[in-house]
């Protein structure tokens, strides 16, 4: 218990400073001068002690959401193994139910957008759903994969299996990881699909959906984002880099697993910033596409896993 | 052995030289030299096999037994004679300002190079050389057919490449499955691709490795036999390209492939002992007879007319050989034979034809019997021999064909006697209104090669007739050999 | 180590899917050309090491057939040809690019049906990778069939010549030695052949789409 308690806790504290992590790398390789690693947590700090405004028209949904999306992304924090594998709620909640905790999320924050009854809020509620429709088959496909090497669907076994057998070439786990990258992106609303730092109106997707959020129901909503970053990369970084996480529940391999989780944390971030930089924004026509790509790169990874049993 | 190797070098040799003298006045008559030494050679190269039986050389790369042997014979004589029948004909087309002293070359020289790819094709007796030989011999029919560079040819041309590129990509594909069953049964190397081990070993072969190669030996090495539905190229290649190289497509890659598929099915034979391949040919071949004379009676152009013919006869070969047994391959054989020969003295006289009216559309075609009667007869009776009119070669063979299906698959007659009858009625209503009839066309200038033809009418004449017993002795070892 | 080696047989095999998969997706003839000249790479990388763990020393041979021709010569050759025919930007517009990959999902999984029965009797190290060698063979045709440009759609053969040479690499250590350089030689003929033809090609219709090419039809 104390293992995944531990892990909602350190996503709490360290999500934020992810997010600001990428922010000034990119601004790094931008040239310009970066805010600092703190400025997302100082964020937060000012939203909460803002008065939130809501709106009129809105309904009970649209103040539950933000606690409900904040409430999921915590959860999924918990249930991937960031710091061990030895979780005690493992065979309750795995891959898939992963995937449904994030679609909870997904559905929740669109149902909120569009509650309000602005067109911006309906427009991004629009777009977010067409990308989570297109996303998931392709994540659930790359979770398949892993599960199918691995033979089972828990998060926290497949870790464990695949980090403690010998180094093996998995052809398929490559391209599911090049699949995952493009699922991560386009589910983080980061470029080329999405620009998180833009407010222009025509091309914003996750913006529009939470334009009505102001207080402490956007703080939350923000960290909520930070979260699902976090959890997201954990995912990556578990999956494909399975080293160094706790096998069991010593204090003393959970205290070594964390600055491991924080270099692969770092390194992810460095990537990250590094893929916004060199890449443009699309155009929203091309992003069903985009996501096809990662569907059938997943695809294909589960193929040649079945050919090859590679 | 030393008639074997100038059946091959002589073709080879031509080539380089006629690559350097092509354009010259005299290349069409070096040309036919060429392939007349070639055919002299291959005359005596069959001397030597009829004396002294087969004969295995090189380290068993190459080898002659009697499937072969009358197939290299009959090659050297087809090509012997088209190379007289091109020599006024390329002369009118290079007066027509068709041909430039450029292309003269290439046409020449590509020539000799594919009558030396096919009897390469026919000798070898590694499965994957052969492979290697036939997908030369398509580049450079390739080259022959794009030879005059319209728009047409062009399209032609590349059609040709692509679809046959397909095929033969199958056909290779086939070829490493065989390879990986030899591969099991008699070890790997140089030796598991020769046909004569692999023939020797066929009973050994994996029936279900053997089932897969030879479903994509027969799509491939029968995409350019020309069976429907993988036939598309071969009307287009025959229609656009000089009437010589139609002459030399149907008379012979188009059997070359067949000998390819034959040589397979041996093999196929061997490991499935159900007579699932013979059953697939018979299946193609029935498909291609009977869609070929529905398409042939819908074509304005007379070498596409002919073309279509030429896909109902492989069809028909083809049936005959899935039909397998003595008589059906004895058959086979025989309508192989005398399709050559009657199938390439018709393009030698539509040749001369479509050049006096200048055009191919047989609504244009009229009178040939009055400007030139040597042509007119020639076209008459090469249709009424290729309609398997009695007493011609075409109709003992074609009759052999239907007495064997009468007997053995007696629900495929009525579709071949349909398909026989519609091209009958199709070709026959043509060709006589091209014949006959009014005209103001002029003769050609250089008088018509029509020796070739008349030759070429009447062996067909005196097989349907008279078969000398070397050659009966020859067809049936050969179908023994091909069994079923 | 050879442990890893043989595992990176599995590698090389998958990455030729992958590479086909992105040449049927790919509009721009130019990383067309780029992704066949991976593919040969690959496909030598992949020769070379089945070459070592089996000591079939003559797929060493092959394996440099491979990349003279099909990684040096041939991409030399395209890239020279699209140059002077001033297609080296151009952009093929594709329809439907998901429809096509679902097509070909249904191809991998049927070669891998395919190929199961004839996998199981191979002797070769690598017979797992046939089912992969046979999904390749049948994509490249596929695309070979969908192009309408010149270009693509010759690479689209050149690739089904790859897929062929991986077959035999994977099912039965390669083919006797006679024949492979004969088939290389047909290859590297029949390259040079098309390259001329797309010259005269753009001469007579001004164009390289082969959806000119439909004059000749039944009538």
């Amino acid at each position: 218990m104390i293992s995944q308690l531990l892990e909602i806790l350190v996503a709490l504290i360290l999500a934020p400073l992810l997010m600001g992590w990428i922010n000034a790398w990119r601004a790094w390789l931008q040239n310009k001068s970066a805010p600092s690693l703190l400025q997302p947590y100082r964020t937060l700090h000012k939203l909460f002690h803002k008065e939130s405004v809501v709106a009129e028209t809105a309904m009970p949904l649209f103040r539950i959401a933000p606690y409900l999306v904040f409430g999921c992304m915590a959860l999924a924090c918990g249930i991937v193994p960031t710091l061990s594998t030895d979780l005690p709620m493992a065979p309750a909640a795995d891959a898939i139910a992963l995937v449904g905790v994030f679609a909870l999320a997904r559905v929740f924050s669109a149902l909120a957008a569009m509650d309000i009854g602005t067109s911006f809020g309906t427009m991004g509620a629009r777009r977010e759903m067409m990308i989570g429709f297109l996303a998931e088959p392709a994540l659930l496909m790359v979770l398949f994969t892993a599960s199918l090497i691995t033979r089972s669907t828990s998060l926290a076994s497949i870790v464990h299996t695949l980090a403690s057998q010998k180094f093996v070439i998995y052809p398929s786990l490559l391209f599911s990881g090049a699949a995952f990258l493009l699922v991560l992106l386009a589910e983080n609303a980061r470029v080329p699909v999405d620009n998180p730092t833009t407010h222009l109106e025509l091309t914003m997707i996750h913006e529009a959906l939470i334009l009505e959020y102001s207080g402490r129901h956007l703080a939350l909503i923000e960290w909520a984002v930070a979260l699902k970053l976090f959890a997201y990369t954990c995912i990556g970084a578990a999956l494909f880099f399975p080293w160094g996480l706790a096998q069991a529940n010593a204090p003393e391999a959970l205290l070594l697993a964390l600055p491991v989780l924080v270099v692969k944390l770092a390194a992810a971030g460095v990537v990250l910033a590094m893929i916004e930089t060199v890449n443009a924004k699309m155009r929203i026509f091309r992003v069903p596409e985009f996501l096809a790509t990662a569907f059938l790169l997943a695809v294909i990874a589960l193929l040649v896993h079945v050919l090859l049993g590679a | 052995m030393e008639a074997f190797a100038l059946v091959l070098a002589i073709p080879l040799f031509g080539a380089l030289l006629l690559a350097l003298w092509g354009h010259r006045n005299f290349a069409p008559e070096l040309n036919a030299a060429v392939s007349f030494s070639t055919f002299l050679a291959s005359a005596w190269l069959t001397e030597g096999i009829i004396s002294d039986g087969p004969l295995l050389i090189w380290n068993d790369l190459f080898f002659i037994d009697p499937l072969n042997v009358f197939l290299v014979a009959l090659t050297a004589f087809v090509g012997f004679t088209t190379s007289l029948f091109s020599r006024p004909y390329m002369r009118i087309e290079r007066d027509h300002g068709k041909m430039t002293p450029n292309r003269m070359r290439l046409y020449h020289s590509m020539y000799q190079l594919f009558n030396c790819m096919m009897l390469v094709a026919l000798t070898s007796n590694n499965v994957g050389v052969l492979w290697v030989a036939m997908e030369a011999a398509t580049l450079t029919t390739v080259l022959l057919v794009s030879v005059y560079r319209t728009a047409a040819s062009l399209e032609a041309a590349w059609k040709y490449f692509i679809l046959c590129g397909v095929g033969i990509a199958q056909a290779l594909l086939g070829t490493i499955l065989l390879y990986l069953a030899a591969e099991r049964a008699i070890g790997g190397g140089d030796g598991a691709l020769l046909w004569t081990h692999l023939a020797t070993a066929k009973a050994q072969l994996d029936p279900d490795i053997l089932s897969i190669a030879f479903v994509f030996l027969l799509l491939g090495y029968g995409t350019k036999v020309g069976l429907v539905p993988v036939h598309n190229w071969l009307p287009d290649a025959h229609a656009e390209g000089p009437t010589p190289i139609s002459a030399v497509l149907s008379g012979l890659l188009l059997n070359v492939a067949l000998y390819a598929v034959l040589r397979c099915k041996v093999l196929a034979d061997g490991a499935l002992q159900n007579g699932l391949p013979g059953k697939m040919m018979i299946a193609f071949g029935l498909l291609s007879v009977v869609a070929s004379a529905f398409f042939l009676s819908r074509q304005k152009d007379v070498k596409r007319m002919f073309a279509y013919s030429s896909i109902e006869h492989m069809g028909l070969m083809t049936f005959a050989f899935g039909l397998g047994g003595p008589i059906a391959n004895f058959a086979g054989l025989l309508h192989m034979t005398v399709h050559s020969l009657i199938k390439s003295a018709i393009f030698f006289a539509v040749g001369h034809a479509t050049q006096q009216a200048k055009t191919q559309l047989m609504e244009g075609i009229r009178g040939l019997i009055k400007v030139s009667p040597t042509v007119g007869w020639g076209l008459m009776l090469g249709a009424l021999a290729i309609l398997g009119m009695p007493p011609f070669g075409v109709f003992a063979s074609e009759f052999l064909i239907l007495t064997t299906a009468m007997r053995d698959l007696p629900w495929a007659t009525p579709f071949l006697l349909l398909a026989l009858g519609v091209a009958f009625a199709a070709i026959f209503a043509r060709v006589q209104s091209m014949v006959f009839g009014e005209t103001e066309a002029k003769p050609l200038k250089h008088p018509p090669a029509l020796l070739p033809v008349f030759v070429h009418l009447g062996l067909g004449l005196m097989l349907g007739l008279y078969i000398p017993p070397y050659l009966v002795n020859w067809y049936q070892e050969a179908a023994r050999m091909i069994g079923g | 180590m050879h442990l890893l080696l043989s595992q990176s047989i599995n590698l090389f095999a998958a990455m030729l899917l992958i590479v086909v998969f992105a040449m049927i997706s790919q509009r721009r003839i130019l990383r067309v050309i780029h992704l066949f000249t991976v593919q040969g790479a690959t496909l030598v990388a992949s020769t070379i090491v089945v070459g070592y763990l089996t000591g079939q020393h003559h797929l060493y041979y092959s394996a440099a057939v491979t990349l003279i021709v099909k990684v040096i010569l041939i991409p030399v050759l395209l890239h020279r040809v699209i140059d002077r025919l001033n297609v080296r930007w151009d952009v093929e517009t594709l329809i439907n690019i998901p429809t096509t990959m679902l097509i070909g999902i249904v191809l991998v999984v049927f070669a891998f049906n395919l190929a199961l029965p004839i996998a199981k009797l191979s002797l070769s190290i690598a017979r797992g990778t046939l089912g992969i060698a046979l999904a390749c063979f049948l994509l490249s045709f596929m695309m070979m069939i969908s192009r309408a440009k010149a270009v693509p759609q010759v690479i689209g053969f050149l690739s089904m010549e790859n897929s062929l040479f991986f077959a035999a690499a994977a099912a039965t250590n390669g083919m006797p030695m006679i024949v492979e350089l004969g088939i290389a030689f047909d290859v590297l003929a029949g390259i040079l052949i098309l390259g001329v033809f797309m010259f005269q090609i753009r001469e007579q219709f001004d164009s390289l789409d082969i959806r000119h090419l439909e004059k000749l039809k039944e009538d």
